[in-house]
């Protein structure tokens, strides 16, 4: 599904790379690192949101390299998660669909249909201000899928939640990429969040010894 | 024990608040003066005041104002808005010298702007002699000394203040949320339309009615280059001047009645429409 081979990137004076590892069909791969170790920047290159120097990013064995971000049928959800903060959820679920031209019944069903696997129906016609943290989160997950994206990119999205909720979207998140095969790539400093969502399938960046730090 | 100190952080609160509230309050009694004085002189005469605001130039005054003050601050929007995105979202060479030549409208007196309006339009050699001497042969539009100069002269003044405060807008705005509308399939244009400038709309407003109420108070600029003739180039803050001029003190009064009317009105109404911009845009 998704292959990164020798990826170097930069931001600003900050350098990653080369790194490499596959994402297979319906898999998750968990990124772990200390902060501050590029995972981000690692993300946002996948994402198409920075130049990569070299190496080369394939999805469904198409190289998307250099393609605009929009153009690489990528969902993203940042760390913050950055909801638009005029728009009504209803509205951040239509965003999406709406850009690919989507018919209008269309869009309606996806977003009853996302609506009700998010549990935020009775949300949809609020606008983020006043949005608890996990109902943003399910709301920002829900503009990443919601335009059927091949590959969900999830930057630290589990982060400041309380227990109940970390578990109820980390829930979610399994549901996703297990029961219904959406290739995830999920960046995490928590190991047992990594191995919830990804098993086995970690890649860990930053030098050894900041690795082992952050394990 | 902790009763006294809890008496003493409150004696400490009520110093606090006091002293800061008495620097307030006195900032505030001073404007209130100064616009209760000139409400006491222009009631005190309301002969004089009926008779001013009834007048044909002072009316050709209020309409010149309004019309001026809006073109300078829609004109000042129209660039308030990608300059105030640039400077707050990139980094480029020679930004930090575009960010000083933008503050130099809003640091430079007031006449030094009129009179280099005047010197760049009217001294400056062009080809076929001066600019105003080319848009006028070319284009047929004369600019020194006519209404054009009036909204020229607070748009040279106002559009700085816009921009300062468009940028002030878009830093305290996610650039995130830009991010994930172009991997939703935005170009980077369509992200500034849809999701920024939709969720800048109060700051927009803001800087437009900043930029208004600059152009509103504006007079030196328009007294050196667009002039202060009755019925062509005067606006309020015009008015008030030749009023004083003629020694009609009431008058002048009763104008600056009038403009102090008008500006807590924008104020005003800008506030509400600011409150109430979800449900307008």
């Amino acid at each position: 599904m998704l292959q990164v081979d020798g990826l170097v990137a930069e931001a600003g004076t900050f350098r990653i790379g080369p790194i490499g590892f596959e994402i297979p069909e319906s898999g998750c791969v968990a990124i772990m690192g200390r902060t501050g170790s590029g995972k981000t920047t690692l993300l946002e290159s996948i994402c198409g949101l920075r130049r990569i120097e070299s190496g080369r990013v394939l999805l469904d064995g198409i190289d998307i390299t250099n393609r605009e971000p929009g153009r690489r049928e990528i969902g993203f959800v940042p760390q913050d998660v950055a909801l638009f903060r005029s728009m009504s959820v209803r509205e951040h679920l239509e965003f999406g669909p709406r850009l690919q031209n989507w018919k209008r019944t269309a869009i309606r069903d996806r977003v009853t249909e996302l609506a009700e696997q998010l549990q935020i129906v009775d949300l949809l016609d609020r606008k983020p201000r006043g949005l608890s943290g996990g109902e943003s989160k399910r709301v920002a997950l829900g503009r990443a899928i919601a335009s059927r994206p091949k590959l969900l990119c999830l930057d630290e999205c589990l982060s400041g939640l309380d227990d109940d909720t970390h578990t109820q979207i980390l829930d979610l998140l399994r549901d996703l990429v297990t029961s219904r095969g959406l290739a995830t790539l999920h960046i995490t400093h928590r190991r047992s969040e990594a191995e919830a969502l990804a098993g086995s399938q970690i890649v860990t960046i930053g030098t050894a010894a900041e690795v082992s730090n952050c394990l | 024990m902790s009763r006294q100190r809890a008496s003493n952080a409150s004696g400490r609160d009520r110093l606090f608040f006091g002293v800061f509230g008495s620097i307030l309050g006195l900032y505030a009694l001073l404007l209130l003066a100064l616009i209760l004085a000139i409400a006491f002189l222009a009631m005190g005469d309301l002969t004089t005041l009926k008779k001013t605001l009834s007048d044909p130039d002072i009316r050709g005054s209020i309409r010149m104002t309004l019309l001026s003050c809006s073109v300078a601050a829609a004109l000042s929007i129209v660039v308030a808005v990608p300059a105030g995105y640039l400077f707050s979202r990139f980094q480029f060479r020679g930004k930090a010298f575009l960010e000083g030549v933008l503050d130099i409208p809003i640091v430079l007196p007031p006449l030094v702007v009129g009179l280099s309006l005047l010197v760049l339009f009217n001294r400056v050699p062009f080809p076929g002699g001066s600019l105003e001497d080319m848009l006028r042969d070319r284009l047929g539009v004369g600019v020194t000394f006519r209404p054009l100069a009036v909204v020229l002269a607070q748009f040279t003044v106002a559009c700085a203040f816009a921009v300062r405060s468009m940028k002030a807008t878009f830093d305290q705005m996610d650039p995130r949320s830009e991010d994930v509308a172009r991997v939703l399939g935005c170009s980077r244009f369509q992200a500034f339309r849809k999701v920024t400038l939709r969720d800048a709309r109060g700051g927009v407003l803001a800087a437009g009615t900043l930029a208004w109420a600059r152009s509103f108070g504006e007079f030196g600029p328009i007294l050196v280059f667009a002039g202060a003739t009755r019925g062509v180039t005067e606006v309020l803050s015009s008015s008030v001047f030749l009023e004083i001029n003629i020694g009609n003190l009431g008058g002048a009064a009763a104008v600056s009645l009038l403009m102090v009317a008008l500006a807590l009105f924008a104020i005003f109404l800008v506030r509400w429409l600011g409150g109430r911009s979800e449900v307008f845009f």
